[in-house]
């Protein structure tokens, strides 16, 4: 929580304030007994209407006043919430945003959506209440004590017995509880998994005529649930009972005393009114007080899982420089280690040369996933020159995606170097880097909004035609005409009001239109049927010279007429070379084209 | 006027469901009244003992200690009756929501899948699991909320009128004002919620669009942009949550001071009158602490009421999902197919799923038992429509499918689906162990039988290496299973109970290709002398095949073999061309 505090200091002033305010209206509730002592001992006892007069006076001035100090907090402690969960908002959205993808993977994308929208509004509600409530219902609690013992000691020792008994019973009965309500929640969850699967799975269910078993299975469910609600609920329903009989039977004792303190002419007729009056108060402030500490709880817990994820830091260290002679050898006289000296001459040696590097290099490199038992890549070597199509191809899980998700650094080799135009991808600026490769993921994901917004996340600044030519190499031009708007025609969420097919193709087009130096397509064309697959090939084939291209896929047609085709085989290299070679001599390679051009 | 006639039609539905309990509701409004009228008793006698105490020497100690006896009584019956109460109210909503529950995954299991197909999941899901809460919370907390409020007022009135009438109309007078004012408020900040529960769904949206994929956000390096979009609404939900917030909040300050107000007044008026003799301090801190329980019920059923109305929009969309109609029910006389050939005839079908877009019409196909039909087409031609007619997921708008001679329409949905054995693309598992999942369609198969299975489908080598093989339990939807192991298990499922009829989606996309051919040659297996259908993609498969489908568009366009097919140089024929012959 207390990193999180932090977005609240540009609101120090409110969140001093709304506290300050809540305690001013606290205090002159706490009057309000002891003016009716008054009216009763000096008004009624002395039948004074004046007296009696004045003393209604007052009591409408303090609730007057009370009403601005209250209505000035509401206001203080709700700028003081908004305006932290704004900032916390923001914060939390610019760091996910800079996380890496191993740190995504880790955290996973749906615990991130729930931090940053539920978790945040219980925080922002927890903050709120805490600012109004939290230390007005002690203040009204003890005040009302003090006051007790303004009037008298011995009457007010019955509160000093009362108000922890009822602290026991209250948060006692909440402590039990609310592990238990965890419980409750795992049942309700289990209630809800089943429900969920019998929805997605509704044609298997029934193909199998699953239905009465899979009804009996929820209804065990629905039954332990019940059972748990209601053992929780008969304890919980404990508290009003006993609360109740501790603050009355405490009010008997309370009159009991009154009546000797009166008899042995101690305290006046009026006081006794008041003490009776300030238990009751105490009774409403601790009911008040445990609903704000389950909120509490609640509310914390969920500042807690942010700070987790604010807490998690990248995992990658960006370049800053360009690649100018002179920084290269500021690098070189600077880093004293060998490695990253030679580096760094090689550097200056690719600024020299210009073109001639290889414009992809990757250097004996590994690869382990956090978490992950093994290698998913190992001792990968491979140099690509400008303007050459590489195919990667291999079963499912054999590393092809995370061979290329490496040229964009979307991880960091564990071993060896991935080098770019002779450079090591990690002296890259992340958006030097990302704007000369375009990458088309294997997942097509398209943003609400129109087609034309989304192909300038390629290049913001792209015309139309621009737009138009990257459709039409990406074979989507077609389609994207017959729509309605053209260019503008809507795109749902995720690119639901779009085939499969269709958005695979607006993705591809969407990289092009960045022109990148380095293109990659990551099985980007598996909803494509051949025709059109084909289509694009012959198109892909088309760009400009300098493009290099690498194709991901598992069909041996769009990769064989590859410069180069690498072949994987549980994250090693099983063969590297031309279609014609591999097919000569590669096992693995003739069983996987074989198996889908069978010999005749 | 029809929005109140279908709330009453709502309240008359939960009263239905509240009828079986109609015990603990008795119970319940018996102890509500008792706990209301004894602690409303509480202050008269505390009253009385303060009548008691005068002054100095001035005090009928015999009397007070009579009276605070009786008081003593009253709490404890009080608590008592307040335990019981409590525990009848949960007791009653916990049933309650457990038979609607119920009830509504009855009705999902039954649902035409239609239905299920036409609404989100999530959509159902919410239904089943938030409204259901909801409505619970807030119809029966509100229910007894209402009626113990209402009883106090009542309570509290005749009290009050019976100590003295004047300084009741003090009360009765002023509370109001605190009800009109909660009810100004509320009015008035309804928009303002609306604005801001409309803002925070656009921003979740937009949080759920780029957190979600924050990949593809950081491949084209659009982190500031998203950022600054970010912030724009972020900007835009602040300045109407804080208005939202505060306005909102200004409800408990401002019925505080009415019932200040309130408490002034009796105060000021009691003691004047008392003054006169009109009534006895005693009477008047009894007056006072009425005071203070009569306004707090106005307060709470102000908030009630939105509280009661929103738990019948709950359960209006609870309902709605239970009334929903159910798929055809079997007719009284259905017949159990039997030892099934599997020759199946489609004669004229028609179908479509929405009523002006025509899809298939008069389609017509004879399957003689053991043939092999394939289905092609380019992506999202809407092979799956077969499918569901061929299993009757969904039923045709006229013609007939019959299977065996008989309308599937005339048979037991159980035995026809029993007769089918289907591997779709979309792969399903559900939560349980490895074995749960592949006995799915032969519940009473031996391990042996499972393990010949999973070898058969080539899934026994990944199970073994599994912590705990057979016994190992996935988690939702196949949890850590690769896409192409889920794909295995799918086929062992099927490979287990082998019926008579297939229906395979040749999913190459998440199996790799040296696998597939594994697969495939189980899948040949498999279909030995079977009557199958399969969504092709290989070339060997559709050449195999004794009937080409031909699809586009939702709607099958050619039929025949492979041969006569490319001899109508068709559609096809362009496809064929397209795909194979390069």
């Amino acid at each position: 929580m207390r990193k999180l505090l932090v977005y609240l200091k540009d609101y120090k002033k409110e969140t001093v304030l709304a506290p300050l305010f809540k305690m001013l209206e606290a205090t002159f509730e706490l009057f309000v007994p002891f003016v009716m002592a008054n009216i009763i001992d000096y008004g009624i006892g002395g039948a004074d209407d004046g007296a009696v007069l004045r003393s209604g006076a007052i009591l409408v001035a303090l609730g007057l006043i009370g009403l601005l100090c209250s209505i000035t907090a509401q206001y203080f402690a709700a700028k003081a919430a908004v305006g932290f969960s704004t900032k916390l908002k923001h914060a939390l959205f610019d760091h996910i945003q800079s996380l890496s993808f191993t740190e995504i993977d880790t955290l996973g994308t749906s615990t991130l959506i729930t931090r940053m929208t539920s978790d945040v509004n219980q925080v922002q509600n927890g903050v709120n209440m805490v600012l109004r409530l939290f230390l007005r219902s002690p203040f009204i609690v003890f005040g009302a004590m003090i006051m007790a013992f303004l009037i008298d000691v011995k009457a007010a020792l019955i509160f000093v017995v009362t108000i922890p008994l009822l602290a026991v019973v209250v948060f006692g009965i909440m402590m039990i509880t609310m592990p238990l309500y965890k419980k409750v929640q795992a049942g309700l969850d289990a209630v809800l998994l089943t429900t969920r699967e019998n929805l997605t799975g509704a044609r298997v269910i029934r193909a199998f005529h699953k239905e009465a078993e899979e009804t009996e299975r929820f209804e065990e469910k629905n039954v332990a649930l019940t059972n748990l609600q209601l053992f929780v609920g008969k304890l919980s329903a404990l508290t009003n009972p006993v609360t109740y009989i501790i603050v009355n039977v405490a009010t008997i004792v309370l009159l009991y005393t009154g009546a000797v303190r009166v008899d042995e002419a101690i305290i006046s007729q009026g006081q006794v009114v008041a003490l009776v009056n300030y238990m009751s108060q105490i009774l409403v402030e601790l009911v008040k007080l445990a609903n704000l500490i389950i909120l509490i709880t609640k509310a914390l817990a969920c500042a807690n899982r942010i700070e987790g994820i604010l807490e998690v830091t990248s995992s990658m260290q960006w370049g800053e420089m360009a690649a100018t002679p002179e920084i290269a050898e500021g690098i070189a006289a600077s880093v004293e280690d060998g490695e990253a000296v030679r580096e760094a001459d090689r550097m200056a040696a690719v600024v020299q040369n210009g073109n001639t590097a290889p414009a992809v290099e990757f250097d004996h490199v590994h690869l382990a996933y956090e978490g992950a038992g093994g290698e998913s890549l190992s001792d990968i070597h491979i140099t690509v020159k400008k303007g050459q199509t590489v195919g990667v191809i291999g079963g499912t899980g054999s590393g092809k995606s995370s061979l290329v998700n490496m040229i964009p650094r979307f991880y960091d080799a564990t071993k060896g170097t991935v080098r770019i135009d002779g450079r090591d991808v990690k002296t890259y600026g992340m958006e030097e880097l990302r704007e000369k490769v375009g990458i088309v993921l294997q997942r097509p994901v398209l943003f609400r909004g129109t087609i034309r917004e989304n192909l300038l996340w390629g290049r913001g600044d792209a015309s139309d035609e621009e737009l138009w030519e990257a459709l039409s190499r990406a074979q989507a031009k077609e389609f994207v005409e017959a729509k309605e708007g053209g260019l503008d025609a809507f795109v749902a969420q995720e690119g639901r009001n779009l085939s499969g097919g269709q958005r695979q193709r607006l993705t591809i087009a969407r990289a092009l239109v960045g022109n990148p130096e380095i293109l990659i397509l990551d099985d980007s064309a598996s909803a494509l049927d051949y025709a059109t697959e084909a289509a694009l090939r012959t198109a892909i084939r088309e760009l400009p010279k300098e493009t290099t291209v690498f194709i991901v896929s598992q069909r041996a047609s769009s990769i064989r007429h590859a410069d180069q085709i690498i072949v994987l085989e549980d994250g090693e290299t099983a063969g590297l070379g031309t279609h014609e070679e591999l097919l000569a001599g590669c096992e693995v390679y003739q069983e996987i084209y074989y198996s889908q051009f069978p010999k005749e | 006027m029809k929005n109140q006639s279908g709330q009453k039609e709502t309240i008359k539905k939960v009263l239905r469901y509240i009828r079986r309990y109609w015990f603990l509701l008795a119970v319940s409004i018996v102890m509500a009244t008792v706990t209301v009228a004894l602690t409303l008793y509480f202050p008269i006698l505390t009253g009385r003992v303060i009548d008691k105490i005068i002054g100095p020497s001035q005090v009928d100690f015999p009397a007070i200690f009579n009276i605070l006896k009786q008081a003593a009584f009253a709490v404890a019956f009080t608590a008592l009756a307040q335990w019981i109460m409590n525990v009848c109210n949960n007791r009653m909503t916990y049933r309650i929501v457990q038979d609607i529950r119920n009830e509504a995954f009855h009705k999902i299991e039954i649902l035409p899948l239609k239905y299920i197909d036409g609404h989100s999941y999530g959509e159902v899901v919410s239904r089943v699991i938030a409204d259901v809460d909801q409505f619970a919370d807030g119809l029966l907390m509100g229910f007894t909320q209402f009626f113990t409020g209402v009883i106090t007022i009542l309570g509290t009135l005749g009290f009050m009128l019976s100590v003295n009438v004047t300084v009741t109309g003090v009360v009765v007078m002023v509370t109001p004002l605190s009800f009109f004012v909660a009810g100004f408020i509320a009015k008035k900040t309804f928009t303002m919620f609306k604005l801001q529960s409309e803002t925070r769904g656009e921003q979740t949206a937009f949080i759920e669009e780029m957190v979600g994929n924050q990949k593809v956000v950081q491949a084209f390096s659009h982190e500031d942009e998203a950022l600054a979009q970010f912030d724009e609404i972020n900007g835009r939900l602040e300045a109407c949550s804080l208005r939202a917030i505060f306005y909102s909040s200004l409800t408990n300050p401002s019925t505080r001071f009415v019932n200040n107000l309130v408490y002034a007044g009796v105060a000021v008026i009691g003691a004047l009158y008392a003054i006169r003799g009109g009534i006895s301090v005693g009477q008047l801190s009894c007056f006072l602490s009425y005071a203070n329980q009569y306004t707090k019920p106005f307060n709470e059923i102000s908030g009630v009421v939105t509280e009661l109305q929103n738990a019948l929009a709950c359960a209006a969309r609870i309902f709605e999902l239970i009334e929903e109609t159910p798929q055809i029910p079997e007719k009284e006389n259905a017949i159990v197919l039997q030892d099934v050939k599997g020759k199946v005839e489609l004669s004229h079908v028609d179908f479509s799923y929405v009523p002006d877009k025509k899809l298939i019409t008069d389609f017509n196909l004879a399957v003689k038992p053991g043939q092999r039909v394939a289905i092609v087409g380019p992506t999202g031609c809407g092979k799956t429509t077969v499918i569901n007619l061929l299993m009757r997921f969904y039923d045709v708008n006229s013609g007939k499918i019959c299977v065996d001679g008989a309308d599937i329409r005339e048979v037991t949905r159980e035995s026809l689906r029993e007769n089918y054995g289907m591997v779709l693309q979309e792969t399903w598992l559900k939560t349980g162990t490895i074995r749960d999942n592949i006995v799915m369609g032969k519940p009473e198969a031996t391990d042996e039988e499972v393990i010949a299975a999973a070898k058969a489908s080539h899934a026994h080598s990944f199970i073994k290496r599994l912590s705990k093989g057979y016994d190992t339990v996935i988690g939702e939807d196949g949890g850590s299973l690769s896409q192409g192991q889920k794909q295995l298990l799918c086929i062992t499922r099927v490979m287990l109970c082998l019926p008579p009829m297939l229906i395979l989606d040749e999913a190459t996309s998440s199996i790799d290709t040296r696998t597939e051919i594994r697969i495939q040659k189980a899948f040949a297996t498999m279909m030995q002398g079977r009557t199958s259908f399969i969504v092709a993609h290989r070339l060997s498969t559709i050449r195999e095949a004794d009937v080409i489908l031909v699809m586009k568009d939702g709607n099958i366009i050619e039929q025949g073999n492979h041969e006569t097919l490319l001899e109508q140089k068709g559609f096809y024929a362009k496809l064929y061309e397209s795909q194979f012959a390069s």
